[in-house]
């Protein structure tokens, strides 16, 4: 068993330090040195300048308000599907896997369309004598952008472990007095737990690092850390610069990770 | 059995690193690095038919974008068609190489008020060949706006909050502040700067967007009053929407040029050259104008447009001598770059 | 009441998913070349993108791209699996960590370490460094997807039967093979419609020339989407609807007969 174990580890363990490994260390070296190859904090301290500081700041309230939306409209939609019972469970994964089947940018786009002063919705409002709503290229775009998203990413986890939850718990719960909402309390929620989590670092890690949902629905007025790590990357060309700011995201990642891998030990439950 | 295994994973690996090396430029193409929507697509199609040479074209939405790709030296162009002041940052920092002007006869079409305006950025006319040259301006919604527009101004008009489209890049919206409070729009000044970047953020609430070229779509749809445009642009938008009115402050503007250029690790030069000889050709520059709408510094094509109103139209083809405080961009160096970039980054973040 | 509130939740989030597909639809039967007006219902869009050798090349990228990395990111991912599956605790929670990291890691970290990755090796950006990135992402998918299967497979079935006589690999594809193979199907398919999503990670990794739908749609959204790009999509999108309502028709049919 060994032996043949090491055969089929090793493609992966090359490939996995070839291209995950080795290089998050090049990014680890631009942090961490001057454009003459010396070493330097200064990249990574520039964190604490106020324009990253507050693009950093902002991305981390955005980040959060859409991962609690996420979470308060997932979870129960999450147990509304999983009592259903039925073994539609593909067909329920493939409902929310659908929508990537038309592209990611597009799908942000037409929100553009959507929202926009005369886009769809307005027009419609507008017909219907309701007023209107003006929130394209405002913050609050933004979080409705990183929801739509990412919502998928809270549902499915949450979803496969309260489908798992064995019924017969939950009845003799009942037979033994609990009320619904207590059922909910001190059995459903409390198993359903590594779920949540895993849906929040899936949706909280993307929604952080996002620069294109900023891009499209934020109409580049609003400056999340994705988007300065993209521009110092893609138009300053500072490469030092961009790294230690990725640094800094890392450490956010890295947290997150940990507490993921505390309690989900098998990474089952991510999908 | 291991054997079969191992010997299956070698194969995967060896073909996976070979398509990753082995994507070595083959001899006759050209890469082709342009503004997007900067061509009509049936001119790459006649290019290849004529030369059989393969165009391998890509596109790139600012001069700050485009730079980096090229110094980065991991994709190698051979033909770029950057603006002014990106031109004399390249020549500058030893990235272009000499055009050989046998090569391309169809120079001569070019007219000579243009090759005279590249000696700013190109003084001895060695490394670049116009392309497209216009102005910036204000293009607003005659519908949407209360009193002829003649000024910078009108983007710091608070009646027009929410209704104002700015461009998105850093050289373009300082242009408008310098103007503005009178500076020049090559300032270097750090006072200057500040001072602009201050007017900058205080727009910043009246500010619907900052775009690039979606300022286009946006006018046409009726989304926005006013938006910062190139000239090139506003004749497409009029074309969609009588409603829209194109002008040229009265506090003056940016006019530019932007010309095809050779950078120095090219490894087709000679294609290159044939591309800037073809795109020089009348009937060639006629057909892009025609679909960009963006002016062209070709006089022989100039004489071939048929519509009488396009051919002395103001936006088109203005009369430059009639406009004050005109200015060209030039390339400021290193250090004022930083300066622009984290005073533009402030007000971005703001 | 209850069941009446439930059913109505789940079509508010329906509509909130699938709003904006509907607006692309739309979008692409719209006359006008602009977003920003409806000029009357024309077809005209599903003829022209055949024609846009831009969109084409494109498309053809992106779904080469996508089926090799899925297929070598499948048999790379079930080989590195099974591996897991027999290794110790604290060697399954190293690998299990760093089989996490592309997933949990965000998407621009991951594109930017494999650019300074392939910058700094000299390989020049193209189609094999997209491909690499598309491979790198999606072993994790293939990996998480299988793993579980495997535990659910029985040890001792597969040495019974290499007691009897099967060689290894024989055993491997009679016995345990079987038994995850959904668990490969998915990871494959999710593997391959990550790949296709993918924007950010090709963004960064992608050379001249070399266009995925995404970073076409990316460059076309600064100067407006072209509107055969719409109609790409719903193309796209309503095959793999009727796909999986095919697929999905037929077990539930099967189910009835037994």
């Amino acid at each position: 068993m060994k032996s043949k174990s090491k055969v089929l580890s090793t493609p992966y363990t090359i490939w996995a330090i070839g291209f995950i490994i080795i290089p998050l260390i090049m990014v680890l070296y631009y942090a961490f040195t001057e454009k003459d190859g010396s070493f330097s904090v200064s990249y990574v301290a520039a964190i604490s300048d106020p324009t990253n500081f507050k693009a950093l700041m902002l991305s981390i309230v955005l980040s959060l308000i859409s991962t609690i939306i996420c979470l308060l409209l997932a979870y129960p939609l999450a147990m509304i599907l999983a009592s259903s019972g039925v073994d539609r469970s593909g067909f329920i994964v493939f409902i929310f896997i659908l929508p990537m089947w038309m592209n990611f940018l597009l799908r942000t786009l037409a929100w553009q369309t959507l929202l926009e002063k005369t886009g769809v919705i307005n027009s419609v409002l507008k017909y219907l004598h309701l007023g209107q709503i003006n929130i394209i290229n405002t913050p609050y775009a933004i979080v409705l952008g990183m929801v739509y998203n990412f919502l998928p990413f809270m549902v499915l986890p949450i979803y496969n472990i309260l489908a798992k939850i064995d019924k017969n718990v939950l009845n003799a719960a009942r037979d033994l007095g609990a009320n619904e909402f207590q059922v909910f309390l001190r059995i459903t929620f409390p198993l359903s737990i590594p779920g949540v989590i895993s849906g929040i670092t899936m949706v909280f890690v993307p929604a952080l690092t996002t620069f294109v949902i900023s891009d499209l629905l934020g109409g580049s007025k609003i400056l999340l850390i994705g988007n300065v790590i993209e521009q110092e990357f893609k138009q300053t060309n500072n490469w030092h610069a961009g790294s230690g700011l990725s640094f800094v995201l890392m450490i956010f990642i890295v947290v997150s990770m940990l507490i993921t891998n505390k309690y989900d030990k098998e990474g089952g439950a991510v999908l | 059995m291991k054997k079969f295994i191992s010997v299956l994973l070698v194969a995967v690996m060896t073909a996976a690193l070979l398509t990753g090396c082995g994507k070595d430029s083959s001899s006759n193409q050209v890469v082709v690095y342009n503004w997007g929507e900067y061509i009509d697509p049936d001119v790459i199609t006649m290019f290849e038919e004529e030369t059989g040479i393969k165009v391998v074209y890509e596109e790139f939405e600012t001069n700050e974008i485009m730079y980096p790709k090229v110094e980065a030296g991991a994709s190698q162009y051979d033909v770029l068609c950057p603006s002014d002041y990106m031109i004399s940052k390249l020549i500058e920092n030893d990235m272009l190489k000499e055009i050989n002007f046998d090569n391309v006869p169809n120079f001569k079409n070019i007219g000579k008020q243009y090759v005279d305006m590249s000696k700013d950025f190109d003084p001895e006319n060695k490394f670049s060949v116009p392309y497209c040259w216009g102005t910036v301006g204000i293009l607003y919604n005659k519908t949407m706006v209360s009193e002829p527009i003649d000024s910078w101004s009108v983007l710091w008009d608070e009646q027009y909050e929410n209704n104002i489209l700015m461009q998105d890049s850093v050289r373009d919206a300082f242009m408008v502040a310098e103007k503005l409070l009178g500076y020049s729009m090559n300032s270097t000044d750090q006072k200057e700067l500040e001072e602009c970047r201050d007017i900058l953020v205080n727009q910043k609430p009246l500010v619907q967007a900052y775009v690039v070229d979606q300022v286009r779509d946006k006018m046409i749809g009726d989304e926005a009053a006013i938006g910062v445009i190139y000239s090139g642009e506003a004749i497409y938008t009029q074309r969609e929407n009588d409603n829209l009115e194109y002008v040229i402050p009265k506090e003056g503007t940016n006019v530019w040029i932007d010309s095809w250029v050779i950078p120095k690790n090219s490894k087709n030069p000679e294609n290159a050259e044939k591309w800037i000889d073809f795109m020089c050709r009348p009937d060639i520059a006629l057909k892009n104008f025609e679909y960009i709408t963006y002016s062209t510094p070709n006089d022989a094509a100039k004489e071939l447009i048929e519509e009488e109103d396009i051919k002395n139209s103001e936006i088109a083809f203005p009369d430059l001598t009639k406009y004050n405080n005109l200015e060209t961009y030039v390339y400021l160096g290193e250090e004022a770059d930083e300066v622009y970039n984290t005073l533009w980054k402030d007000v971005k973040s703001e | 009441m209850m069941k009446f509130l439930k059913k109505f939740y789940i079509v508010l989030i329906f509509i909130f998913l699938y709003a904006p597909i509907l607006t692309l639809i739309v979008l692409s039967f719209n006359q006008s070349k602009t977003r920003a007006k409806w000029g009357g219902f024309t077809t005209k869009w599903y003829g022209s993108l055949f024609r846009n050798d831009q969109i084409m090349s494109a498309l053809y990228t992106t779904i080469v791209i996508a089926l090799l990395s899925s297929l070598i990111a499948t048999v790379l991912g079930t080989m590195a699996s099974i591996a897991i599956n027999s290794m110790n605790r604290r060697m399954r929670s190293v690998y299990l960590g760093v089989t996490n990291i592309p997933m949990l890691n965000a998407d621009i970290v991951t594109g930017i370490s494999l650019m300074l990755l392939f910058i700094a090796s000299g390989l020049s950006m193209g189609f094999g460094t997209v491909l690499l990135s598309h491979i790198t992402f999606n072993i994790p998918y293939v990996i998480l997807s299988v793993m579980p299967k495997l535990k659910q497979t029985n040890q001792s079935v597969y040495e019974a039967a290499l007691d009897l006589g099967a060689s290894h690999l024989h055993a491997f594809f009679k016995v345990v093979f079987p038994d995850i193979i959904p668990g490969v199907l998915s990871g494959f398919l999710l593997a391959f419609t990550m790949s296709l999503d993918d924007f950010i990670i090709t963004h960064f990794t992608k050379g001249p020339g070399l266009d995925t739908l995404s970073t076409k749609i990316y460059t076309e959204v600064k100067k407006g989407i072209k509107p055969e790009m719409y109609s790409l999509s719903t193309i796209m999108f309503v095959s793999v609807l009727v796909l999986l309502i095919v697929v999905n028709y037929i077990p539930s049919k099967g189910n009835k007969n037994n």
